[in-house]
């Protein structure tokens, strides 16, 4: 059975493969000359100051949440969308009846304004 | 040995790496790296023994969604380096001990005492029941209305979660 | 189809709870129209319940049941539901925290005991204690700005989660042993010993037993409830601590006749020495109680030993007991925690027993309701409490526990000293400070109008139930 994952388990190791020769070769192959600008870390144009670690706002929390919710729905779906044709119109119903059930939670975060950022 | 149980053997030593790098690092976001190659490692001793959903969710919700929370929650929380939280030989460390070892030999037991044509049997039988096709099969036929009723689970939690996290209190 | 109307309580209670959050959301002003939904939706939901209560058989695929005691426990919970509606919404305007969540939150909490009441899959009860549990978690931190309602959602959730851990290890334990996750075929199973692992059915029933004593807050997993009693709002602590603790226990019906057949004296032992100590440790530690709250909580902790009594007994009198006293002890302390609620001030304050000093003269009507309240939890004649510790008392003799009886004896004795005791101070004490106000009870009255009359009425015609609940079993 293990068998079957062969072209997988080829796919991931060129996959990295790729990834390290082409460090490697950037590494040895080309040519450097450092200045100052280009050595400093690139914060897309701001200059920086302080820790990376700075403390994240509350409201990002909130987007987290609502994404895993909505991500654990994305895991019902993935085996519906795999049956699709086998399930009919039964499997089409309950998939849409699910949906609409999590869409009145949509509604309600949306109109309560738990995705306005101030 | 098969191809399979070498593949095994190597996913399982990486989980137990990374489950100990989890719980040895000192820094809370190489402790979640750690996490996530843990839960990839995890997926694919999952896809090894056939179960081929259960390691496609292990990576989508787990290596996806609750990593992102965990990281998120160590930003919000900024936990830095953990400060010389040293803690002694302490009885909390016996009785971890302790009741770990009491489930490993709990698990030995139930192993050892089981009949060895039980389990031959179930494995047989349940080479197509990790496959997505199955589960999908009987996610919506048998099992459609708990699948329903798991919609009210997961909004009241997002009702929760927009009580309980919304910033502004008026 | 036919599953739809066999199962319309529990459809038209899941859709309507989903409705009531998309009103909430689309309603321009909080308060009423939420309000008045929710409350329309359980009183229809309870309408469709009646003509249940004559079918009997499973629905979806087998995956629950419908009629039977299930209809009885959709009965309670969306009876209290109702009571808590009406207790809840002054109380949370007094609060000053009037969003319409809490409507939505109780539907969804009822909606979730609705399902665990008709499960006949342990998938089901699974689901439904999560969304009635996660439901709870959120209310009892409802009061954002309170520190202690916030500190009693964290310990409620973070304790909850690690229970509900044992209870997911229990149930694929049991799943493993039997092969089934359906009760009959459990039942089947381990009637013919066709079992695929033996000893992982004895883990997999302690495991779901551990899970749902801490859910019912029985000993030695009650340590959270006082707590989480105390910081909650009062009506949601009234609702956790009743119908909560009675869905947490109508799980257990259909597990206990599934997987321990008559004879298996090993798990009766077990739940006797549970229920025994659970009586005890509650009774006990409710003496010495100042806060009125905390002394109500450990005392519900007491009672979910006594309903522990009928599933020691495992015999239809000691079922009909568990129905017959989830409903009477429904009412009575849904009764008493409202009227906390009403004599409670701003920032806790006036939850102290020696604030209910005076009370008679204060406030005679509220203090003559608490004391009706107090005599039934205390089991006195001819209140519905007692008739619920006579049915389960005599089940557990019949089933030859009258060890378990004699000590249920012993604390619900210990018991009167403390629900006697505010009567006492209620009657018999002055109060210092005689400017006191209690607040108006506006629609708390109706809840408390209810609860009286279904405490007397189940104590004065004890048979009504008794018989009907009886007949579930057979």
């Amino acid at each position: 059975m293990i068998e079957t994952y062969i072209p997988v388990i080829i796919m991931i190791l060129v996959g990295l493969g790729f990834g390290v020769a082409n460090i490697l070769l950037a590494e040895y192959i080309g040519p450097r000359r450092p200045t100052k600008e280009k050595i400093s870390t690139y914060e897309s144009g701001m200059e920086p100051v302080k820790s990376a670690r700075e403390r994240f706002s509350v409201k990002f929390y909130m987007v987290a949440m609502l994404f895993i919710l909505f991500d654990i729905e994305v895991v019902f779906m993935y085996p519906w969308a795999v049956q699709f044709k086998a399930l009919g119109t039964v499997g089409y119903v309950a998939m849409f009846l699910f949906m609409i059930l999590l869409f009145a939670g949509y509604i309600y975060i949306i109109k309560k304004g738990a995705l306005k950022w101030d | 040995m098969s191809l399979q149980v070498i593949m095994f053997m190597i996913l399982g030593v990486g989980a137990i790496v990374t489950a100990l790098g989890t719980i040895t690092r000192r820094n809370p976001v190489a402790s979640a790296m750690n996490l996530v190659a843990h839960f990839f490692m995890l997926s694919g001793l999952y896809l090894t023994l056939q179960a081929q959903f259960v390691a496609v969710v292990q990576v989508l919700v787990y290596a996806g969604a609750i990593m992102v929370l965990v990281v998120f929650v160590i930003m919000l929380l900024n936990v830095g380096k953990e400060e010389a939280h040293h803690e002694s030989f302490t009885i909390r460390k016996v009785l971890g001990l302790v009741f770990a070892g009491a489930i490993v030999v709990q698990m030995l037991a139930i192993y050892l005492g089981s009949s060895p044509s039980a389990m031959s049997q179930l494995s047989s039988k349940s080479l197509t029941l990790g496959a997505t096709e199955s589960i999908g099969t009987v996610l919506f036929n048998q099992y459609l209305f708990p699948f329903e009723v798991i919609s009210l689970l997961l909004l009241s939690a997002l009702i929760g979660a927009v009580i309980l996290a919304k910033r502004k209190v008026d | 189809m036919n599953d739809f109307i066999l199962a319309a309580p529990l459809v038209a209670m899941s859709f309507l709870s989903v409705i009531c959050i998309v009103v909430d959301a689309l309603s321009p002003k909080p308060g009423k129209i939420p309000f008045m939904f929710a409350g329309f939706s359980l009183l229809g939901a309870l309408l469709l319940t009646i003509p249940t209560f004559w079918y009997h058989g499973t629905a979806f695929q087998n995956m629950i049941t419908v009629g039977g005691y299930s209809a009885f426990f959709d009965v309670l919970f969306l009876i209290g539901g109702l009571l808590t509606l009406f207790a809840g919404r002054p109380y949370i305007a007094r609060e000053h925290f009037d969003h319409d969540e809490f409507y939505s939150l109780i539907m969804f909490s009822v909606a979730g005991m609705m399902v665990i009441g008709h499960s006949n899959n342990l998938l089901i009860s699974f689901i439904g204690i999560e969304i009635m549990s996660v439901s709870f978690y959120v209310l009892s931190g409802y009061l954002r700005k309170s520190i202690r309602s916030i500190e009693s959602a964290l310990k409620y959730f973070l304790l909850g989660s690690f229970a509900t851990g044992f209870l997911v290890f229990g149930i694929a334990l049991l799943y493993g042993a039997t092969g089934t996750l359906e009760f009959p075929a459990m039942h089947a199973a381990v009637v013919a010993d066709k079992l695929n692992f033996p000893n992982l059915l004895t883990v997999g029933i302690a495991l779901v037993l551990i899970g749902l004593s801490f859910k019912a807050a029985a000993f030695p997993f009650h340590q959270w409830a006082p707590d989480v009693y105390e910081g909650a709002p009062t009506v949601v602590t009234a609702f956790m601590s009743t119908a909560g603790k009675a869905a947490s226990l109508s799980a257990l019906i259909p597990v206990i006749a599934a997987v321990v057949p008559q004879t298996n004296w090993k798990v009766g032992m077990v739940l006797a020495v549970i229920s025994a100590a659970t009586m005890l440790v509650g009774n006990i530690s409710a003496v010495v109680q100042s806060n009125i709250k905390r002394m109500l909580a450990y005392s519900s902790v007491a009672h979910a030993g006594y309903l522990m009594m009928g599933f020691v007994a495992n015999n239809p009198n000691g079922m009909t007991g568990v129905l017959f006293y989830s409903a009477a002890y429904l009412f009575m302390q849904i009764g008493a925690f409202v009227i906390v609620s009403l004599i409670e001030k701003e920032n806790d304050g006036n939850l102290q027993l020696a604030d209910y000093a005076g009370l008679s003269k204060r406030n005679p009507v509220l203090a003559a309701l608490m004391a009706l309240f107090m005599f039934s939890l205390a089991g006195i004649p001819p209140m519905a409490g007692f008739f619920g510790k006579y049915y389960l008392f005599i089940a557990a003799v019949e089933a030859g526990y009258t060890w378990l009886t004699i000590v249920a004896v012993i604390s619900s004795m210990i018991s009167v000293y403390f629900y006697i005791g505010l009567v006492v101070t209620m009657y018999f004490k002055d109060s210092t400070d005689t400017t006191e106000q209690d607040s108006k009870p506006g629609l708390a009255g109706v809840t408390l109008a209810i609860s009286c009359a279904f405490v007397i009425i189940l104590g004065l015609f004890p048979q009504l139930i008794e018989k009907l609940a009886h007949s579930f079993f057979m």
